[in-house]
């Protein structure tokens, strides 16, 4: 990783004030955050994936990344620029750059709009001359696999089964050509027969396309199947980052243990052992002193009340844990 | 000893603008005294109708067409709407697939399961407290939170409420639509370990119905895989995913990403489950199978005994030893499905 990196994450903050109106009035807001103080690199051509539970702060990282959400403090950088003050002309040209892909296909389509209409919308934001949409359509559909475009491009979304509409969904991010792509759990919402395909889909695109990419699931084994890299989020913060394959294998951060233990597999002689990991749900309103993660961590000591714990490289990882900081 | 529930040739069909789909089509199988049952297949498969059906509580434009559930020697399908009704929750339990949000946002959980309790067991407001706080020990939610409204709980422990609220009172029969679907892994490894728990000590027995093979594995003592309204494969679990004999369950094997093996590529059953309004002729697997001859759109595979109590239904069952490892290779399933894809559109 010598050359500049595509995107860079320094410091990152997204805080939300909860309570609503009223409880602003008493001065009782609290703040939720979503995402707190978070730093990463993602360089040119490299696929990573955003590992954790609902409310850990991916999709709201996600959402930063494409400048969907401002962040509360610190700085995210697309090729060399701040984004948060991208304006006019840069905004627009970023946002044929850097695209998202829905989680769920069978919402992510106006299902008032026919298929050709959904995919030449983009084009028209973009400006495309009128007589280069159509080959475009076509051309985008060939790379999702979805091979005989007059099959579907006048049908409507309903008419279409979900592994057809989440590789249209996908045909559209990739219709501009970007050079980002943040995928938000996209086969979460299919079947297990189809979703395979769809994975393939999205490796073979990224492969032909060069594409640089983030992957948000809180399922490892997905995100194993296109992602080099593993960034693993706890409570709004980075818990471990590094590549997928060494995570698999040997996971440092104890909460990486535990998300590794419990992701599922057919094989019927599986470890029925319980999780290492304390029960309940991590509450982002209130979260505990120091580390965030101490209260569920069957290793939690002392130091993990009073401070939190920084970035610490091992190998080729960084992990946040006390365990493996230099004391 | 006589299984729990027998399933025997059970049809239930919808009408709709412009004609019937049989979404569960002559579905046969057994469900023994206090084991897990998971019902597995992929969505439009029938399997949630076909759950739905065990309480007899259907779609209004639902309709069984045919075929008996003999419920402890007993067929409820015939019996009526009265003794029906006395049998749900006391005997038979369902827990939504939104358990999520099935519970109403505006009453503590407290009040929902004294409904049930007061309501359907007759227990009297004390009792009812005293069982109240004895099923939340029993799902591991704390006692104080009994007076707490949904929306204070997180997802996982909505679902352990929905699980009390079934076990409220006692049933032999616990019917659970995707109980972990929505759930993230390791919440939906502890609902799992805990339906599993409560399940052995109490020796009830549960029907899970599933997308998601992986749970099955996990829990299942025995598993029914359906296709397009029909019993595919039926058997012990160990036996049905480690020697499956239909096509369609090797598939679904290798479309699984399994953190176990190596990093492989995965194979995509290609096309879609066809259409139920207009079933093709034969086997409704064929169209996306890769073994099928000509015998398989002809007429269609009876379901047949393997071995003991390992059912299925294809043509080619006996050859299934040859077929498996030709299913675990890729090029196997790189298949032209053409006219098949547009089928499976799902309302």
């Amino acid at each position: 990783m010598t050359a500049a990196p595509l995107v860079s994450l320094r410091n990152v903050r997204l805080h939300y004030p909860v309570g609503g109106a009223i409880a602003a009035l008493r001065g009782k807001t609290t703040v939720v955050k979503a995402v707190d103080g978070i730093t990463f690199d993602v360089a040119q051509g490299e696929s990573v994936g955003l590992l954790g539970e609902s409310g850990c702060g991916k999709t709201s990282t996600g959402r930063l990344l494409l400048k969907l959400d401002a962040p509360t403090t610190g700085t995210v950088t697309f090729d060399g620029a701040d984004i948060t003050t991208l304006r006019g002309a840069d905004l627009r040209r970023f946002r044929t750059r850097a695209q998202l892909i829905f989680q769920n296909p069978f919402e992510a389509l106006n299902p008032r709009f026919t298929i050709r209409a959904s995919l030449s919308e983009p084009l028209e934001n973009a400006a495309i001359p009128l007589a280069e949409r159509h080959d475009r359509i076509v051309a985008a559909l060939e790379l999702v696999r979805l091979p005989e475009p007059d099959q579907f491009l006048d049908r409507h979304p309903h008419q279409l089964s979900g592994g057809q509409l989440q590789r249209i969904v996908m045909a559209r991010a990739l219709i501009l050509d970007p050079v980002f792509v943040v995928a938000d759990e996209p086969v979460s919402m299919l079947d297990v027969s189809v979703r395979a395909g769809v994975l393939n889909v999205f490796r073979e695109v990224r492969a032909r396309m060069g594409l640089t990419a983030i992957y948000i699931s809180h399922d490892l084994a997905l995100v194993r199947y296109v992602c080099e890299r593993t960034i693993v989020m706890y409570l709004g913060r980075i818990v471990e980052d590094g590549p997928t394959e060494d995570i698999v294998r040997e996971p440092l951060h104890p909460y990486t243990k535990a998300l590794v233990t419990a992701v599922p597999v057919p094989d019927p002689d599986q470890s029925h052992d319980p999780l290492p990991i304390g029960r309940g749900a991590p509450d982002p309103r209130n979260p505990p002193s120091g580390c965030t993660f101490r209260d569920r961590c069957p290793q939690a000591f002392a130091r993990c009340a009073v401070e939190s714990p920084g970035p610490t490289r091992v190998g080729n990882r960084i992990v946040h844990c006390h365990l493996h900081a230099p004391s | 000893m006589e299984p729990l529930l027998s399933l025997r040739d059970l049809s239930i069909a919808y009408d709709v603008d412009g004609g019937t789909v049989t979404a569960v089509d002559g579905a046969t199988f057994d469900v023994p005294r206090g084991v897990i049952v998971g019902l597995v297949g992929e969505s439009g498969c029938g399997k949630t109708t076909l759950a739905r059906s065990l309480t007899r509580v259907l779609a209004d434009n639902a309709r069984i067409t045919g075929g008996q559930a003999f419920f402890d020697g007993q067929d409820i399908m015939a019996l009526p709407e009265r003794q029906m009704n006395a049998l749900r929750w006391r005997k038979i339990a369902f827990i939504p697939q939104s358990a999520m949000n099935s519970l109403d946002p505006v009453y503590t959980i407290e009040s929902q399961l004294a409904e049930v309790l007061c309501k359907r067991g007759g227990l009297t407001r004390a009792r009812a407290h005293v069982r109240s706080e004895e099923l939340f020990e029993m799902v591991g939610l704390e006692r104080g939170r009994l007076r707490d409204y949904p929306h204070q709980f997180s997802g996982g422990m909505r679902q352990r409420v929905a699980i009390a609220l079934a076990l409220a009172l006692n049933p032999k029969l616990i019917v659970a639509d995707e109980p972990v679907t929505a759930l993230d892994v390791i919440v939906q490894r502890q609902i799992l370990d805990q339906l599993r728990d409560l399940q052995k000590e109490l020796s009830v027995s549960v029907i899970i119905v599933t997308h998601d093979i992986s749970v099955v594995a996990y829990v299942c003592d025995q598993v029914v895989v359906m296709y397009a309204g029909r019993v595919a494969e039926t058997g012990a679990m160990r036996t049905t995913l480690t020697r499956p004999a239909h096509p369609y369950t090797m598939g679904l094997r290798n479309a699984f990403p399994d953190l176990k093996s190596a990093a492989g590529v995965l194979t995509p059953i290609e096309g879609a489950p066809p259409n139920l309004m207009h079933p093709p002729p034969g086997c409704r697997f064929a169209p996306r199978c890769p073994f099928a001859q000509a015998r398989c759109t002809d007429s269609s595979p009876p379901l047949v005994q393997v071995d003991g109590d390992h059912l299925a239904a294809c043509h080619r069952w006996q050859e299934a030893d040859v077929l498996r490892p030709l299913a675990a290779l890729t090029q196997t399933w790189a298949i032209d499905i053409g006219a098949t894809e547009m089928g499976g559109a799902k309302s």
